[in-house]
């Protein structure tokens, strides 16, 4: 499901713009300005940021640490301002 | 069971005979009775639908819109500003797909205040992919409304089914109102093969690029297109099982009529009388009524009035900088016919100035008269 479908014709797609899989595939963070970078000693761990991501672009890793995928993330910064330790930094993209 | 019903009733009649599971609408002006009685038909119970009024017609479209989406026969009604309101989402309803029905009493549009009839409210409503079926009796709206149903169902395009305001939604006409098992056997439940579903998540109207956005309008003209054989199959299928035969155009003594008035609504059902007449004075004139406006009927209409002597487009509507939008599509339909006839095209009726039997034997007359149109507009009654 999470494959991108390759169309031919115009017979190969639904009447309507529909999706006929995730999103996932649609990768939609290449216009990020500003990139959240963590500092690993100073986060806590709480998941605030992975909770207030408008775009589910944060997951925790094995350890526990929200990891961002920079391929969804627009750099919003909510993270960086709900975060209550001030772990997150919004680094210029160059 | 024969009813004496009001044209806006015949809309809440056809409704609840097509069994209309939502209705969205907006009850104050331009509102009709329309969503009045459908209101106490849900109130009572004899219509099984949930109704939702909404604080605008935009609202009552975008209603319309969800409960269509989720797969429930919809119907709302409306009326010239009303519709115009609704413009925005009436490209969306085509462009998703969605059969909706609707009823629009034709009311010229403001300023000045008018609450007479004209057509130019649904007329510019035409480029919206939208089903145009323009009726002329009050049995034939309530009959249009169960035919709009099956027809949109099948190709996946909203559908509207449209009369003149006052002429025939106040007018008291006997009806047959068909019998619900009939009407359930010529118009089954609507299965949506695209609703909303839990089981199968997807989202919809989502951005689509250059890359596909062109392949989808070609899918909605290929499929509007369909509609016209299948007016005429299920219109026929519609007299084998009523009585009454319905198709994209009407004609009326044309078999041998050199000169053939071209209109719609209910200057037609004026005009009938006036053929008759005519004919008796010794000239050889018919009608078409135009039935469906969109998909318009060109190649009917070309194989009806190709090597005609004369044809003259009666429109109660205006395209400003243009003509009337009967007679400019009429006339573009026969651009390419070698034996294309002359055209004359006349504005009449517009904000309900009445066009009795002598306005149109007027027209009629011009058209015998002259030998070719010398203008694009030909005004009748103009007081100047």
């Amino acid at each position: 499901m999470s494959e991108e479908i390759k169309w031919e014709k115009e017979s190969d797609m639904p009447l309507m713009a529909m999706s006929l899989g995730r999103m996932t595939v649609n990768k939609t963070g290449s216009w990020r300005n500003l990139r959240p970078v963590l500092d690993r000693e100073k986060c806590n761990k709480c998941g605030i940021c992975w909770k207030f991501c408008p775009d589910v672009s944060i997951e925790m890793d094995d350890e526990d640490y929200p990891v961002v995928d920079l391929s969804f993330c627009k750099g919003c910064g909510i993270c960086a301002v709900e975060c209550p330790k001030d772990a997150i930094e919004m680094v210029k993209e160059e | 069971m024969q009813k004496v019903i009001m044209g806006n009733h015949a809309l809440s009649w056809g409704a609840l005979l097509s069994r209309a599971e939502v209705i969205a609408a907006y009850p104050i002006t331009p509102q009709t009775e329309v969503v009045e009685l459908l209101s106490n038909m849900c109130a009572d119970g004899s219509l099984k639908a949930k109704f939702i009024k909404v604080e605008s017609e935009h609202s009552a479209m975008a209603a319309s819109m969800g409960a269509s989406a989720a797969g429930a026969r919809t119907f709302t009604a409306t009326s010239s500003q009303g519709l115009a309101l609704m413009h925005e989402v009436l490209h969306w309803a085509t462009g998703a797909r969605l059969p909706i029905v609707m009823g629009n009493i034709n009311r010229a549009m403001a300023p000045p205040w008018t609450i007479w009839t004209e057509q130019t409210d649904s007329i510019a409503q035409r480029d919206t992919g939208w089903i145009q079926i323009y009726t002329s009796s009050i049995q034939e709206i309530m009959d249009s409304v169960i035919q709009a149903y099956k027809v949109a169902e099948q190709i996946y395009i909203p559908a509207m089914v449209v009369l003149d305001s006052f002429v025939l939604s106040h007018t008291n006409e006997n009806c047959e109102v068909p019998d619900q098992d009939k009407v359930d056997a010529y118009l089954p439940r609507f299965e949506n093969a695209y609703k909303l579903d839990t089981e199968k998540p997807a989202a919809f109207g989502g951005l689509t690029g250059p890359d596909w956005y062109y392949e989808l309008r070609y899918k909605i003209e290929r499929d509007i297109q369909k509609a016209i054989p299948l007016f005429e199959e299920t219109g026929k299928e519609f007299g084998e099982m009523f009585g009454r035969h319905y198709g994209m155009l009407e004609t009326y003594k044309l078999d041998d009529a050199d000169t053939v008035l071209v209109t719609s609504a209910s200057i037609a059902s004026t005009a009938r009388p006036v053929i008759d007449a005519m004919r008796e004075e010794g000239h050889k004139v018919g009608l078409i009524r135009i039935r469906v406006f969109r998909p318009f009927p060109s190649e009917l209409l070309r194989k009806l009035l190709a090597g005609r002597k004369k044809v003259l487009v009666v429109d109660r509507n205006i395209s400003f900088g243009m003509s009337g939008a009967f007679y400019a599509e009429t006339k573009a339909a026969l651009y390419n016919e070698k034996k294309a006839p002359p055209m004359w095209g006349y504005i009449a009726g517009l904000g309900g100035r009445d066009v009795p039997m002598d306005v149109v034997k007027g027209m009629i007359e011009q058209t015998i008269k002259e030998d070719h149109p010398t203008e694009d507009i030909i005004w009748i009654g103009v007081k100047r």
